[in-house]
């Protein structure tokens, strides 16, 4: 597996736990209170940096276990885990595009939802939402190439 | 995405001739991973036009006899 598909993995895992979390923790507290009410900010900015930081932890764990499984194996240059080339440059280029209109079509729900006045609370969690639904679907069209050909 | 390339290969039989050369050492001396040289072999992934001529160099073949494109295209 190239090291570039391996930080996909990494990514793709990290950006559907981490939110699965908060959303779990988002959706116990509406059961609470009304919207307007629920503290969501520190909760959305902690879920931000744990998914900024576990994806750094992620990266080096994998570049770690990569390096030694090359060593062990015998392998050395064609597993190198700074060699990343045209293939994974186009893969990562598609991914990229398609997540980022996948985000683009759910920016337009925040947009609705902000013409429409809604509670800041779910403004911010549906663009919260965009990007992480953006991330996950460029995830997936990437590790599909990786898998079905590009 | 996922739609095969048209364009074939004789990289299989070239390794072969060149010493059983490995996909591992092709990907070294051509200076991609190991797997996009399977995806080249496996023709789900055409490569740069660079990239072509590299592994055509590699065999000391001229680049028609590495990649192959139908007739009436």
């Amino acid at each position: 597996m190239p090291f570039e598909e391996k930080m996909t993995w990494v990514g793709l895992v990290v950006t559907l736990v981490v939110p699965v979390v908060y959303f779990a923790i988002m959706l116990g507290r509406l059961g609470d209170a009304p919207a307007a009410d629920i503290h969501y900010q520190w909760p959305l900015i902690i879920a931000i940096g744990a998914s900024i930081g576990l994806t750094i932890v992620g990266a080096i764990a994998t570049a770690i276990g990569t390096a030694i499984a090359a060593e062990v194996r015998g392998r050395s240059a064609s597993d190198d885990i700074d060699r990343k080339d045209e293939r994974d440059v186009r893969i990562s280029r598609h991914g990229d595009l398609v997540g980022f209109y996948v985000s683009s079509a759910g920016m337009v729900g925040v947009l609705a939802l902000t013409m429409l006045q809604y509670d800041y609370f779910w403004i911010a969690n549906a663009l919260y939402l965009s990007f992480v639904v953006g991330t996950l679907v460029g995830s997936v069209v990437k590790l599909v190439a990786y898998r079905r050909g590009f | 995405m996922g739609k095969p390339t048209r364009v074939t290969n004789r990289i299989r039989a070239l390794r072969f001739a060149a010493g059983e050369m490995t996909q591992a050492e092709l990907a070294d001396r051509v200076g991609v991973t190991r797997q996009t040289v399977i995806a080249i072999e496996q023709g789900r992934y055409s490569p740069s036009l660079e990239v072509a001529f590299q592994i055509a160099r590699v065999f000391d073949v001229p680049l028609d006899d590495v990649f192959q494109y139908p007739e009436g295209e």
